[in-house]
């Protein structure tokens, strides 16, 4: 087990160049961006003399190389920097709207495999059957209806319509106090404090948001599933298993189903990175305080110092993903030794 | 026991119907064992899927009756079958290592078997599986309960399979071709263990097998199907010394064994006498203390441990061996497709062991060594026809224009009998013989001096074999070639090659003329490969 330990230790290490790429590449397409922020921001009625005022105070007066250095010597100090257009430290904002995306992309995920995994699996016990064709229909019209469509849609049936879902207005209803922050995750944080009332207040505002990215993403996990099953159901040590007269479920699961796991969490790696990227518009309808948001939002205003901090850490969340899931191919997969590469 | 009357077997494909199975009868004693031979696409296989009833989709039983002591097993239930399954009858495969779950421990997927037919508790299945682990001889039985599939060998794999089938003491065990793709020894092995547990346990059992060879030895009695259908049955000694269907005499004829040249192996109205060979008797070859050490886990893997010998022009040397002895790894030094460790390769006067692997691709002598390899299939580009295998050396090694290149592939393909209307067919739409055809036609498409054989007809049937191995004994005396035979079949070795190594570990054991080293064997190595190797001569008169 201390080789794994060493393992993941130097991989971590192994990413700090990574890092460092990301960073550079980060300052310099940001600077490379056209407008101008210290124009941006003096206003519209700025003069030539406050427009450089502004440049002086966001320190955009000193030379490329001169800016680079003293970013990064900010960032060892742990400072991502101001944003210019929330007036906070970046460090603080992301702290804030990271878990609010996190849990939100985990929460779409967790549904989207509870229900794309069973329907791949059921297509592939019965190949080009009529089960077959409806798990077809239903992904495939999860992931052609646009999630600010799909987004709409449920608002407007179980909000306006039904009245069974909250306003779509954020991660809690004002009538509800933010738990103490400890993750930032308002379920488990709520849950930590026994604040049962808010838990279940903060799961009524997830769960419209987080089914309209799980429609989407029902796609690939289940066709996925379905592929991998079809392969290891057809496979010579199922083949034993059945003239060995195990359970059909016993072979459906415990033999196939754990041998179609490799691809279909490889599937569900990429799967959680784009979702993380792109659920801006489902952040958007939603009046989610997520990530994606702010991203795009700091983007338009060439908010330097929060574009790179969005990008450096979208970078290191890919890192620890992509960890995450070598460790789970190694737990699932004894032939694949992880402490050997 | 088992009676099967009148079974048919259909499969749905995309091309239509295919009768897989038709007019199957036959029947197993109690305590007997029954052969089953024939070539690929039979129906061998697919009769005992169907008695099991784990067809694969598509596939249906049409017509017939299969009865077990008294079950009928065509109609009974799903539920019926699974008990039947495993407790009544077990089968053991073909590929062991793929017929286990590769992510389960060995003694986990034991005790699946056990907990399913109620034959261990919670409490005693691990002892009971580590119990059956013994019974199939496996050594440090504790161990190996923990190991996974691929931690072991082919033959250890076998054995699992086996402790598998017979964990819950079935009283049929089906052997569907046990052990295809193990060495000879460890067939042996295998095979004498499958036989003295099943005397042991007074069952009755199947053997699946294309070896006919085999087949003789271990059977009781034997049926001969064809195209779906049962040609003949009897006891080994009389249905093999006398055999009443052309396609059985077929079958024994094309089978290698000890007193037959390589033209018996043809049908008698196919044989023509063999073409004379030139040999200039000048030294083509010579292999100085080769050596080839990998980098490994714990240490290093000496593969090759300094081997030398000589190959002159115009004969044909075997290599054999067992998996691992160094033999493919040899082969691969001289075709220049590995790099070696120390030692030289000199061919025609030039130490080519010294040229860069990448050099020697450019190099002109480059076409003077070509091979043929093992997989005809999986050597040849899927997306491309015939014609493009053919075609490809001839681009990249000789300066012929485009006009007399297609000249040149109609001519390859006459010399190794493929017909030009099958140039322009993909691997996919060729057959297995064919297909070995254009791997050959490819390797002397450049005119080689030195022709590398790695296994070329290992996974062909008997009658293809027969065929192929004919055509390289043609090619050689039409195209003054000289062989280098990769191979673990002794009996195919004497039939083409003049001269022969026996590798173990690495290191030549014995070499020397091949009548003098397979009828007088010095060392033991050589005599147990000998004596594990099933032979039809020893029933056949």
């Amino acid at each position: 087990m201390s080789g794994r330990y060493k393992t993941i230790s130097l991989r971590i290490a192994q990413a700090i160049p990574v890092l460092f790429g990301v960073v550079v590449v980060s300052f310099i397409l940001t600077r490379a961006l056209p407008g101008d922020p210290a124009v941006y921001f003096a206003g519209a009625s700025a003069t030539e003399e406050s427009i450089a005022q502004v440049r002086e105070a966001l320190g955009l007066d000193k030379s490329l190389p001169e800016q680079f250095v003293i970013y990064l010597g900010d960032l060892l100090r742990g400072d991502l920097g101001q944003s210019i257009s929330t007036g906070q430290a970046v460090t603080d904002d992301l702290a804030r709207r990271l878990p609010a995306s996190l849990e939100l992309t985990l929460m779409a995920l967790f549904i989207s495999c509870s229900i794309a995994v069973p329907l791949g699996v059921m297509a592939a016990t019965k190949p080009g059957s009529l089960r077959d064709h409806i798990c077809r229909v239903i992904v495939t019209a999860g992931v052609s209806l646009p999630t600010f469509f799909t987004g709409i849609l449920l608002i407007y049936i179980f909000y306006y319509l039904l009245g069974i879902a909250p306003s779509p207005l954020g991660r809690l209803d004002f009538i509800y106090i933010e738990p103490d922050t400890v993750t930032g995750f308002y379920l488990i944080d709520a849950a930590l404090i026994g604040d049962w009332e808010t838990w279940f207040g903060a799961l009524k505002q997830l769960i419209l948001p987080a089914t309209t990215l799980a429609l989407f993403t029902m796609a690939p996990i289940a066709r996925m599933t379905r592929a991998a099953m079809l392969s290891a159901l057809s496979s010579d040590f199922v083949r034993t298993a059945r003239a060995a007269g195990l359970s059909s479920s016993k072979i459906l699961y415990g033999y196939a189903l754990h041998n179609a796991m490799l691809p279909v969490i490889t599937t569900l790696g990429m799967v959680f990175s784009f979702t993380l990227g792109a659920n801006v518009l489902v952040e958007k309808v939603f009046a989610w305080p997520g990530i994606g948001s702010y991203a795009i939002e700091a983007l338009v205003a060439s908010d330097y110092a929060a574009v790179q901090g969005f990008v450096l850490a979208m970078a290191i969340l890919f890192v620890l993903l992509n960890l995450t899931i070598d460790i789970a191919y190694s737990l699932i997969d004894p032939r694949i030794g992880f402490e050997e590469r | 026991m088992l009676s099967i009357k009148d079974l048919a077997v259909d499969f749905q494909t995309r091309k239509g119907v295919v009768h897989a199975v038709r007019n199957v009868n036959l029947h197993v004693d109690k305590g007997e064992t029954l052969g089953i031979v024939g070539e690929s696409g039979s129906g061998k296989s697919v009769t005992s899927y169907a008695l099991m009833r784990i067809l694969d989709a598509g596939g249906t039983i049409t017509a017939g009756d299969i009865v077990y002591s008294g079950i009928d097993l065509r109609h009974s239930s799903a539920r019926d079958m699974r008990n039947i399954r495993g407790r009544e009858i077990s089968m053991i495969f073909q590929n062991p290592r793929a017929a286990l779950n590769p992510i389960r421990k060995v003694g986990h997927q034991l005790e699946d078997v056990l907990k399913t037919h109620s034959q261990a508790t919670r409490y005693d299945a691990r002892a009971k599986a580590i119990s059956m682990l013994e019974a199939v001889q496996i050594r440090n039985a504790e161990e190996r309960y923990h190991a996974y599939p691929f931690e072991l060998s082919g033959g250890m794999c076998q054995r699992i399979v086996i402790a598998i089938a017979l964990a819950c003491n079935p009283q049929l065990l089906i052997a569907d071709e046990p052990t295809t793709g193990l060495d000879i020894t460890t067939q042996k092995t295998v095979m004498d263990l499958i036989q003295s547990l099943s005397q042991e346990r007074q069952m009755s059992s199947i053997l699946i097998t294309h070896d006919l060879g085999l087949a003789a030895q271990y059977c009781d009695r034997i049926v001969v199907m064809k195209d779906g259908e049962l040609v003949e049955t009897g006891k080994p000694k009389s249905l093999f010394n006398n055999a009443q269907h052309a396609y059985t005499r077929k079958l024994i004829a094309a089978t290698p064994r000890k007193n037959a040249s390589i033209r018996d192996l043809l049908p008698v109205e196919e044989q023509q006498p063999l073409p004379e060979r030139s040999q200039s008797g000048e030294t083509l070859l010579r292999v100085n203390n080769l050596v080839k050490t990998y980098a490994g886990k714990n240490g290093p893997v000496h593969a090759v441990k300094g081997i030398s010998f000589d190959l002159k022009q115009g004969k044909s040397l075997a290599l054999v061996g067992e998996s691992g002895c160094g033999k493919s790894t040899t082969s691969s030094m001289i075709t220049r497709l590995l790099d070696c460790s120390s030692g030289e390769i000199i061919f025609n006067g030039q130490d080519i062991g010294k040229i860069k692997l990448r050099d020697f691709a450019q190099h002109e002598m480059r076409k003077d060594i070509q091979m043929v390899f093992q997989d005809a299939t999986d050597s040849l580009n899927p997306r491309h026809s015939a014609f493009q295998s053919i075609l490809e050396p001839i681009k990249h090694l000789t300066d012929l224009r485009s006009a007399k290149r297609q000249d040149r592939v109609y001519e390859l393909a006459d010399l190794v009998g493929l017909p030009h209307s099958l140039l322009t067919r993909f691997p996919h739409q060729l057959s297995g013989g064919q297909k070995a055809r254009v791997g050959i036609a490819r390797a002397i498409a450049v005119n080689p001096q030195l022709l590398i054989l790695d296994e070329p007809t290992a996974a062909l049937d008997v009658s293809i074999q027969a065929i192929v191995l004919n055509l390289l004994a043609d090619l050689r005396a039409k195209l003054g070639m000289t062989y280098l035979f990769v191979s673990h079949d002794l009996h195919v070795v004497r039939l083409l090659c003049d001269d022969v190594i026996v590798m173990k570990d690495g290191e030549i054991v014995e070499m020397g003329p091949v009548e003098e080293v397979m009828d007088q064997p010095k060392s033991e190595y050589t005599q147990s490969l000998l004596d594990a190797a099933p032979s039809l001569s020893k029933i056949v008169e």
